[in-house]
Protein backbone atom coordinates (compact mmCIF):
# COMPACT_ATOMS: atom_id res chain seq x y z
CA UNK A 1 0.00 0.00 0.00
CA UNK A 2 3.11 2.55 1.02
CA UNK A 3 4.36 3.68 -2.06
CA UNK A 4 8.04 5.49 -2.12
CA UNK A 5 6.87 9.43 -2.20
CA UNK A 6 4.31 8.60 0.14
CA UNK A 7 7.09 7.47 2.19
CA UNK A 8 9.45 10.56 2.32
CA UNK A 9 6.44 12.71 2.79
CA UNK A 10 5.73 10.92 5.74
CA UNK A 11 6.65 12.82 9.17
CA UNK A 12 4.78 13.24 12.36
CA UNK A 13 1.70 14.06 10.77
CA UNK A 14 1.29 11.89 8.19
CA UNK A 15 1.10 7.69 8.36
CA UNK A 16 3.07 5.66 6.21
CA UNK A 17 -0.09 5.19 3.31
CA UNK A 18 0.18 9.12 2.78
CA UNK A 19 -3.06 9.36 5.24
CA UNK A 20 -3.25 12.35 7.48
CA UNK A 21 -2.64 11.42 11.02
CA UNK A 22 -5.41 13.53 12.63
CA UNK A 23 -6.36 16.95 11.69
CA UNK A 24 -3.52 17.89 8.98
CA UNK A 25 -4.36 21.57 10.35
CA UNK A 26 -3.06 21.17 13.90
CA UNK A 27 0.15 19.76 12.75
CA UNK A 28 3.04 21.47 14.04
CA UNK A 29 5.38 20.90 11.57
CA UNK A 30 3.67 22.67 8.47
CA UNK A 31 2.88 26.11 10.30
CA UNK A 32 5.90 27.84 9.80
CA UNK A 33 5.77 27.06 6.45
CA UNK A 34 1.80 28.35 5.88
CA UNK A 35 2.32 31.57 7.95
CA UNK A 36 5.67 32.16 6.02
CA UNK A 37 4.06 32.22 2.64
CA UNK A 38 0.82 33.36 4.18
CA UNK A 39 2.70 36.18 5.08
CA UNK A 40 4.49 36.80 2.05
CA UNK A 41 1.00 37.07 0.05
CA UNK A 42 -1.09 39.53 1.98
CA UNK A 43 2.12 41.79 1.57
CA UNK A 44 2.64 40.95 -1.87
CA UNK A 45 -1.71 41.16 -1.96
CA UNK A 46 -1.84 44.99 0.15
CA UNK A 47 0.96 46.46 -2.19
CA UNK A 48 -0.85 45.71 -5.26
CA UNK A 49 -4.16 46.65 -4.19
CA UNK A 50 -2.52 50.01 -2.03
CA UNK A 51 -0.31 50.93 -4.79
CA UNK A 52 -1.71 50.24 -7.86
CA UNK A 53 -5.44 48.93 -8.05
CA UNK A 54 -7.12 51.07 -4.94
CA UNK A 55 -6.00 54.41 -6.15
CA UNK A 56 -6.52 53.81 -10.05
CA UNK A 57 -10.03 52.63 -9.09
CA UNK A 58 -10.58 55.04 -6.62
CA UNK A 59 -9.28 57.68 -9.08
CA UNK A 60 -11.50 56.11 -12.11
CA UNK A 61 -14.84 56.38 -9.77
CA UNK A 62 -14.25 59.70 -8.81
CA UNK A 63 -13.47 61.02 -12.25
CA UNK A 64 -16.85 59.14 -13.19
CA UNK A 65 -18.90 60.81 -10.30
CA UNK A 66 -17.26 63.91 -11.57
CA UNK A 67 -18.13 63.47 -15.39
CA UNK A 68 -21.73 62.43 -14.02
CA UNK A 69 -22.41 65.54 -12.29
CA UNK A 70 -20.89 67.58 -15.20
CA UNK A 71 -22.92 66.19 -18.01
CA UNK A 72 -26.02 66.49 -15.60
CA UNK A 73 -25.49 70.13 -15.18
CA UNK A 74 -24.95 70.70 -18.93
CA UNK A 75 -27.76 68.64 -19.22
CA UNK A 76 -29.57 70.87 -17.21
CA UNK A 77 -28.36 73.71 -18.56
CA UNK A 78 -29.56 72.99 -22.12
CA UNK A 79 -33.04 72.10 -20.79
CA UNK A 80 -33.16 75.78 -19.03
CA UNK A 81 -32.11 76.63 -22.78
CA UNK A 82 -34.71 74.50 -24.69
CA UNK A 83 -37.53 75.78 -22.03
CA UNK A 84 -36.71 79.68 -22.92
CA UNK A 85 -36.74 79.04 -26.66
CA UNK A 86 -39.94 77.30 -26.10
CA UNK A 87 -41.07 80.46 -24.25
CA UNK A 88 -40.34 82.47 -26.83
CA UNK A 89 -41.77 80.08 -29.50
CA UNK A 90 -44.94 80.57 -27.58
CA UNK A 91 -44.96 84.65 -27.25
CA UNK A 92 -44.46 85.10 -30.94
CA UNK A 93 -47.34 82.71 -32.03
CA UNK A 94 -49.43 84.91 -29.39
CA UNK A 95 -48.33 88.08 -30.61
CA UNK A 96 -48.77 86.92 -34.26
CA UNK A 97 -51.53 85.50 -33.89
CA UNK A 98 -52.95 88.95 -32.21
CA UNK A 99 -51.84 90.67 -35.45
CA UNK A 100 -53.81 88.90 -37.22
CA UNK A 101 -57.02 89.31 -35.20
CA UNK A 102 -56.32 93.15 -35.37
CA UNK A 103 -55.95 92.95 -38.97
CA UNK A 104 -58.98 90.92 -39.88
CA UNK A 105 -61.12 93.28 -37.31
CA UNK A 106 -59.50 96.37 -39.38
CA UNK A 107 -60.39 94.88 -42.59
CA UNK A 108 -64.48 94.33 -41.30
CA UNK A 109 -64.54 97.29 -40.15
CA UNK A 110 -63.37 98.78 -43.13
CA UNK A 111 -65.94 96.25 -45.28
CA UNK A 112 -68.84 97.29 -43.10
CA UNK A 113 -68.57 100.67 -43.68
CA UNK A 114 -68.14 100.42 -47.46
CA UNK A 115 -71.28 97.95 -46.66
CA UNK A 116 -73.38 100.91 -45.38
CA UNK A 117 -72.07 103.35 -47.92
CA UNK A 118 -73.38 101.23 -50.42
CA UNK A 119 -76.40 99.86 -48.90
CA UNK A 120 -77.85 103.49 -48.14
CA UNK A 121 -77.59 104.07 -51.75
CA UNK A 122 -79.41 101.42 -52.40
CA UNK A 123 -81.87 102.30 -49.83
CA UNK A 124 -82.30 105.82 -51.59
CA UNK A 125 -82.43 104.73 -55.24
CA UNK A 126 -85.11 102.27 -54.18
CA UNK A 127 -87.37 104.61 -52.79
CA UNK A 128 -86.97 107.14 -55.60
CA UNK A 129 -88.27 104.22 -57.66
CA UNK A 130 -90.96 103.45 -55.64
CA UNK A 131 -91.88 107.32 -55.46
CA UNK A 132 -91.55 107.61 -58.77
CA UNK A 133 -94.38 104.28 -59.45
CA UNK A 134 -96.72 105.39 -57.00
CA UNK A 135 -97.05 108.55 -58.45
CA UNK A 136 -97.66 106.94 -61.86
CA UNK A 137 -100.02 104.14 -60.10
CA UNK A 138 -101.86 107.24 -58.36
CA UNK A 139 -101.93 109.25 -62.34
CA UNK A 140 -103.31 105.92 -63.79
CA UNK A 141 -105.55 105.34 -60.72
CA UNK A 142 -107.47 108.88 -61.54
CA UNK A 143 -107.30 108.38 -64.96
CA UNK A 144 -109.47 105.82 -64.53
CA UNK A 145 -111.98 107.06 -62.29
CA UNK A 146 -112.27 109.69 -64.70
CA UNK A 147 -113.06 107.28 -67.34
CA UNK A 148 -115.18 105.19 -65.32
CA UNK A 149 -117.45 108.43 -64.98
CA UNK A 150 -117.57 109.55 -68.34
CA UNK A 151 -118.45 105.92 -69.75
CA UNK A 152 -121.14 105.71 -66.68
CA UNK A 153 -122.66 109.03 -68.35
CA UNK A 154 -122.74 107.88 -71.75
CA UNK A 155 -124.31 104.27 -70.52
CA UNK A 156 -127.06 105.99 -69.13
CA UNK A 157 -127.41 108.82 -71.47
CA UNK A 158 -127.63 106.22 -74.51
CA UNK A 159 -129.47 103.86 -72.20
CA UNK A 160 -132.55 106.96 -71.08
CA UNK A 161 -132.87 108.04 -75.06
CA UNK A 162 -133.26 104.25 -76.04
CA UNK A 163 -135.98 104.35 -73.54
CA UNK A 164 -137.57 107.25 -74.96
CA UNK A 165 -136.77 109.63 -72.40
CA UNK A 166 -134.71 113.26 -72.88
CA UNK A 167 -132.05 112.85 -71.51
CA UNK A 168 -130.93 115.97 -69.66
CA UNK A 169 -127.21 115.86 -69.11
CA UNK A 170 -127.58 117.95 -65.61
CA UNK A 171 -129.98 115.36 -64.12
CA UNK A 172 -128.03 111.88 -65.81
CA UNK A 173 -124.25 113.91 -64.34
CA UNK A 174 -126.25 114.43 -60.72
CA UNK A 175 -127.71 110.58 -60.68
CA UNK A 176 -124.01 109.16 -61.83
CA UNK A 177 -122.17 111.55 -59.47
CA UNK A 178 -124.49 110.21 -56.41
CA UNK A 179 -124.26 106.57 -57.40
CA UNK A 180 -120.60 106.97 -58.30
CA UNK A 181 -120.41 107.99 -54.20
CA UNK A 182 -122.56 105.00 -52.89
CA UNK B 1 -9.26 6.69 9.89
CA UNK B 2 -12.06 4.52 8.70
CA UNK B 3 -10.68 2.23 5.89
CA UNK B 4 -13.05 -0.88 4.32
CA UNK B 5 -11.24 -3.26 1.99
CA UNK B 6 -14.41 -5.05 1.77
CA UNK B 7 -16.53 -2.44 -0.06
CA UNK B 8 -13.55 -0.59 -1.47
CA UNK B 9 -14.59 2.47 0.39
CA UNK B 10 -12.20 4.52 1.24
CA UNK B 11 -12.36 7.99 3.81
CA UNK B 12 -9.62 10.31 4.39
CA UNK B 13 -11.57 13.58 4.37
CA UNK B 14 -9.02 15.31 6.04
CA UNK B 15 -6.42 14.17 3.38
CA UNK B 16 -6.80 17.35 1.23
CA UNK B 17 -5.75 19.61 4.15
CA UNK B 18 -2.11 17.83 3.72
CA UNK B 19 0.68 20.42 3.18
CA UNK B 20 2.85 18.55 0.24
CA UNK B 21 6.24 20.07 -1.15
CA UNK B 22 5.49 20.90 -4.69
CA UNK B 23 8.98 20.13 -6.14
CA UNK B 24 10.30 16.53 -4.78
CA UNK B 25 9.56 15.40 -1.62
CA UNK B 26 11.27 15.68 1.46
CA UNK B 27 10.58 17.64 4.91
CA UNK B 28 8.39 21.33 4.34
CA UNK B 29 10.51 23.90 6.29
CA UNK B 30 9.50 27.11 6.74
CA UNK B 31 10.21 28.55 3.48
CA UNK B 32 9.35 25.45 0.96
CA UNK B 33 7.25 25.74 -1.52
CA UNK B 34 4.44 23.76 -1.39
CA UNK B 35 0.68 23.35 -2.33
CA UNK B 36 -0.22 26.23 -0.12
CA UNK B 37 2.05 28.42 -1.77
CA UNK B 38 0.72 27.30 -5.27
CA UNK B 39 -2.89 28.33 -4.22
CA UNK B 40 -1.92 31.58 -2.47
CA UNK B 41 0.16 32.54 -5.44
CA UNK B 42 -2.98 31.66 -7.61
CA UNK B 43 -5.15 33.60 -5.34
CA UNK B 44 -2.92 36.50 -5.83
CA UNK B 45 -2.41 36.36 -9.58
CA UNK B 46 -6.33 36.27 -9.89
CA UNK B 47 -6.18 39.64 -7.43
CA UNK B 48 -3.62 41.08 -9.15
CA UNK B 49 -5.42 40.28 -12.58
CA UNK B 50 -9.23 41.66 -11.58
CA UNK B 51 -7.98 44.56 -9.87
CA UNK B 52 -4.68 45.87 -10.90
CA UNK B 53 -4.98 44.41 -14.58
CA UNK B 54 -8.42 44.67 -15.22
CA UNK B 55 -8.36 48.38 -13.72
CA UNK B 56 -5.78 49.22 -15.97
CA UNK B 57 -7.65 51.19 -18.69
CA UNK B 58 -9.37 53.48 -16.22
CA UNK B 59 -12.18 53.28 -18.36
CA UNK B 60 -14.80 56.17 -17.54
CA UNK B 61 -17.36 53.39 -19.05
CA UNK B 62 -15.78 50.07 -17.55
CA UNK B 63 -15.07 46.50 -18.81
CA UNK B 64 -16.39 44.21 -17.17
CA UNK B 65 -13.85 42.80 -15.23
CA UNK B 66 -13.11 46.75 -14.15
CA UNK B 67 -16.46 46.63 -13.11
CA UNK B 68 -16.53 43.70 -11.01
CA UNK B 69 -13.43 45.39 -9.05
CA UNK B 70 -15.13 48.11 -8.73
CA UNK B 71 -18.27 46.41 -7.00
CA UNK B 72 -15.79 44.89 -4.54
CA UNK B 73 -14.10 48.64 -4.03
CA UNK B 74 -17.43 50.19 -3.92
CA UNK B 75 -18.73 47.46 -1.57
CA UNK B 76 -15.70 47.12 1.02
CA UNK B 77 -15.22 50.55 0.78
CA UNK B 78 -18.63 52.03 1.79
CA UNK B 79 -18.60 49.41 4.73
CA UNK B 80 -15.77 50.77 6.25
CA UNK B 81 -17.42 54.04 5.78
CA UNK B 82 -20.83 52.71 7.26
CA UNK B 83 -19.07 50.86 10.17
CA UNK B 84 -16.14 52.68 10.95
CA UNK B 85 -17.10 56.21 9.99
CA UNK B 86 -15.15 59.05 7.88
CA UNK B 87 -12.10 58.63 10.31
CA UNK B 88 -12.01 55.18 9.37
CA UNK B 89 -11.69 55.20 5.73
CA UNK B 90 -7.65 55.60 5.86
CA UNK B 91 -7.66 52.16 6.90
CA UNK B 92 -9.79 50.61 3.75
CA UNK B 93 -6.67 49.09 2.01
CA UNK B 94 -5.82 47.10 4.76
CA UNK B 95 -9.18 45.91 4.98
CA UNK B 96 -9.22 45.80 1.83
CA UNK B 97 -6.65 43.28 1.59
CA UNK B 98 -8.33 40.76 3.82
CA UNK B 99 -11.64 40.83 1.80
CA UNK B 100 -9.87 39.87 -1.65
CA UNK B 101 -7.78 37.63 0.29
CA UNK B 102 -9.65 35.38 1.88
CA UNK B 103 -12.73 35.82 -0.78
CA UNK B 104 -10.35 34.60 -3.62
CA UNK B 105 -8.95 32.16 -1.34
CA UNK B 106 -12.54 30.63 -0.35
CA UNK B 107 -13.30 30.54 -3.99
CA UNK B 108 -10.08 28.99 -5.62
CA UNK B 109 -10.87 26.26 -2.87
CA UNK B 110 -14.07 25.26 -4.61
CA UNK B 111 -12.17 24.21 -7.64
CA UNK B 112 -11.50 20.39 -7.62
CA UNK B 113 -8.24 19.22 -6.32
CA UNK B 114 -7.95 22.75 -5.25
CA UNK B 115 -6.54 23.46 -1.35
CA UNK B 116 -7.98 25.67 0.79
CA UNK B 117 -5.36 28.20 2.73
CA UNK B 118 -8.15 29.82 4.80
CA UNK B 119 -9.39 26.02 6.03
CA UNK B 120 -5.63 26.17 8.05
CA UNK B 121 -6.26 27.51 11.75
CA UNK B 122 -2.82 28.43 11.24
CA UNK B 123 -3.70 31.15 8.60
CA UNK B 124 -6.64 31.96 10.18
CA UNK B 125 -5.02 32.89 13.01
CA UNK B 126 -2.24 34.74 11.70
CA UNK B 127 -5.30 36.84 10.19
CA UNK B 128 -7.37 37.01 13.30
CA UNK B 129 -4.55 37.84 15.66
CA UNK B 130 -3.27 40.03 12.97
CA UNK B 131 -6.34 41.86 13.20
CA UNK B 132 -7.09 41.79 16.95
CA UNK B 133 -2.95 43.18 18.14
CA UNK B 134 -3.17 46.02 15.29
CA UNK B 135 -6.83 47.01 16.28
CA UNK B 136 -5.34 46.89 20.28
CA UNK B 137 -2.08 48.62 19.26
CA UNK B 138 -4.25 51.20 17.15
CA UNK B 139 -6.93 51.80 20.12
CA UNK B 140 -3.94 52.31 22.72
CA UNK B 141 -1.89 54.98 19.83
CA UNK B 142 -4.84 56.66 19.31
CA UNK B 143 -6.83 57.12 22.85
CA UNK B 144 -3.90 56.76 25.48
CA UNK B 145 -5.74 54.61 28.35
CA UNK B 146 -8.99 56.13 27.38
CA UNK B 147 -8.78 53.24 24.98
CA UNK B 148 -10.12 51.15 27.93
CA UNK B 149 -13.17 52.91 28.39
CA UNK B 150 -14.50 50.21 26.13
CA UNK B 151 -14.62 48.22 29.24
CA UNK B 152 -16.34 50.63 31.28
CA UNK B 153 -20.02 50.97 30.55
CA UNK B 154 -20.63 54.58 31.44
CA UNK B 155 -24.71 53.86 31.11
CA UNK B 156 -24.66 50.97 33.04
CA UNK B 157 -25.76 51.32 37.24
CA UNK B 158 -22.79 51.60 39.23
CA UNK B 159 -22.84 48.28 40.66
CA UNK B 160 -23.13 46.38 37.29
CA UNK B 161 -19.97 48.11 35.80
CA UNK B 162 -17.43 46.18 37.47
CA UNK B 163 -19.17 42.69 36.49
CA UNK B 164 -19.81 44.01 33.34
CA UNK B 165 -16.33 45.05 32.95
CA UNK B 166 -15.29 41.61 33.66
CA UNK B 167 -17.31 39.95 30.93
CA UNK B 168 -15.77 42.67 28.28
CA UNK B 169 -12.65 42.01 28.93
CA UNK B 170 -13.26 38.35 28.78
CA UNK B 171 -15.41 38.80 25.11
CA UNK B 172 -12.19 41.17 24.31
CA UNK B 173 -10.09 38.61 24.42
CA UNK B 174 -12.23 35.93 22.70
CA UNK B 175 -12.67 37.86 19.97
CA UNK B 176 -9.35 36.37 17.84
CA UNK B 177 -10.15 33.58 19.14
CA UNK B 178 -13.45 33.06 17.14
CA UNK B 179 -12.98 35.76 14.45
CA UNK B 180 -9.93 32.68 13.67
CA UNK B 181 -11.92 29.77 13.73
CA UNK B 182 -15.45 30.74 12.27
CA UNK B 183 -13.51 30.56 8.96
CA UNK B 184 -10.99 28.01 9.30
CA UNK B 185 -14.21 25.61 10.70
CA UNK B 186 -16.36 26.78 7.76
CA UNK B 187 -14.62 26.15 5.44
CA UNK B 188 -12.66 23.16 6.88
CA UNK B 189 -16.00 21.35 7.30
CA UNK B 190 -17.95 22.14 4.36
CA UNK B 191 -14.72 20.67 2.16
CA UNK B 192 -14.34 17.57 4.70
CA UNK B 193 -18.20 17.01 4.10
CA UNK B 194 -18.36 16.99 0.65
CA UNK B 195 -15.25 14.54 0.78
CA UNK B 196 -17.37 12.18 3.01
CA UNK B 197 -20.09 12.63 -0.03
CA UNK B 198 -17.63 12.05 -2.32
CA UNK B 199 -16.32 8.98 -0.65
CA UNK B 200 -20.07 7.57 -0.53
CA UNK B 201 -20.67 8.15 -4.35
CA UNK B 202 -18.05 4.62 -4.82
CA UNK B 203 -21.12 3.11 -3.77
CA UNK B 204 -23.06 1.97 -6.58
CA UNK B 205 -26.43 2.04 -4.22
CA UNK B 206 -25.68 4.97 -2.57
CA UNK B 207 -23.99 7.12 -5.48
CA UNK B 208 -27.40 9.12 -7.12
CA UNK B 209 -28.04 10.33 -3.53
CA UNK B 210 -24.28 10.88 -2.99
CA UNK B 211 -24.11 12.83 -6.13
CA UNK B 212 -26.93 14.65 -5.32
CA UNK B 213 -25.99 15.39 -2.16
CA UNK B 214 -22.18 16.68 -3.08
CA UNK B 215 -24.04 19.31 -5.33
CA UNK B 216 -26.21 20.69 -2.79
CA UNK B 217 -23.36 21.09 -0.30
CA UNK B 218 -21.15 22.63 -3.24
CA UNK B 219 -24.28 25.03 -3.20
CA UNK B 220 -24.16 25.64 0.06
CA UNK B 221 -20.36 26.72 0.13
CA UNK B 222 -20.88 28.35 -2.50
CA UNK B 223 -23.02 30.64 0.16
CA UNK B 224 -20.73 30.14 2.73
CA UNK B 225 -17.71 31.23 0.99
CA UNK B 226 -19.09 34.71 0.18
CA UNK B 227 -20.49 34.96 3.38
CA UNK B 228 -17.28 33.90 5.30
CA UNK B 229 -15.38 36.87 3.46
CA UNK B 230 -18.16 39.57 4.48
CA UNK B 231 -18.45 38.03 7.79
CA UNK B 232 -14.56 38.48 8.60
CA UNK B 233 -14.01 41.60 7.32
CA UNK B 234 -17.31 43.45 8.75
CA UNK B 235 -16.31 41.57 12.48
CA UNK B 236 -12.97 43.70 11.10
CA UNK B 237 -14.65 46.72 10.95
CA UNK B 238 -16.38 46.42 13.58
CA UNK B 239 -13.04 45.91 15.92
CA UNK B 240 -11.49 48.95 14.18
CA UNK B 241 -14.52 51.21 14.66
CA UNK B 242 -13.84 50.29 18.85
CA UNK B 243 -10.56 51.49 18.51
CA UNK B 244 -11.23 54.19 16.88
CA UNK B 245 -14.31 55.25 18.79
CA UNK B 246 -14.21 53.20 22.52
CA UNK B 247 -16.69 55.25 24.05
CA UNK B 248 -19.59 53.34 24.19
Amino acid sequence: MATETHDTVAGVCVDAGGSALGMPQLCADWMPNQIFWLLVTLIAIYFVMSRIALPRIGAVLAERSGTITNDIAAAEELKNKAAEAEAAYDQALLDARAEAQKIVNAAKAEMQVALDVELQKADAQIAAKTAESEAAIGEIRAGSVKSVTAVAKDTAKALVVALGGTADAKTITAAVTARMKG
Amino acid sequence: MAEEKTGGLVFHPLDQFIVKPLFGDGAVSWYTPTNVTLWLGIALLCIVALFAIGSRGRAIVPTRVQSLGELAYGFIYKMVEDVCGKDGVKYFPYIMTLFVFILFSNYLALIPMSYSPTSMIAITAILGFGVFFAVTILGFVLNGPAFLGLFWMKDAPAILRPIIAVIEVISYFVRPVSHSIRLAGNIMAGHAVLKVFAGFAALTLVSPVAIVGIVAIYGLEILVCGIQAYVFTILTCVYLKDALHPAH
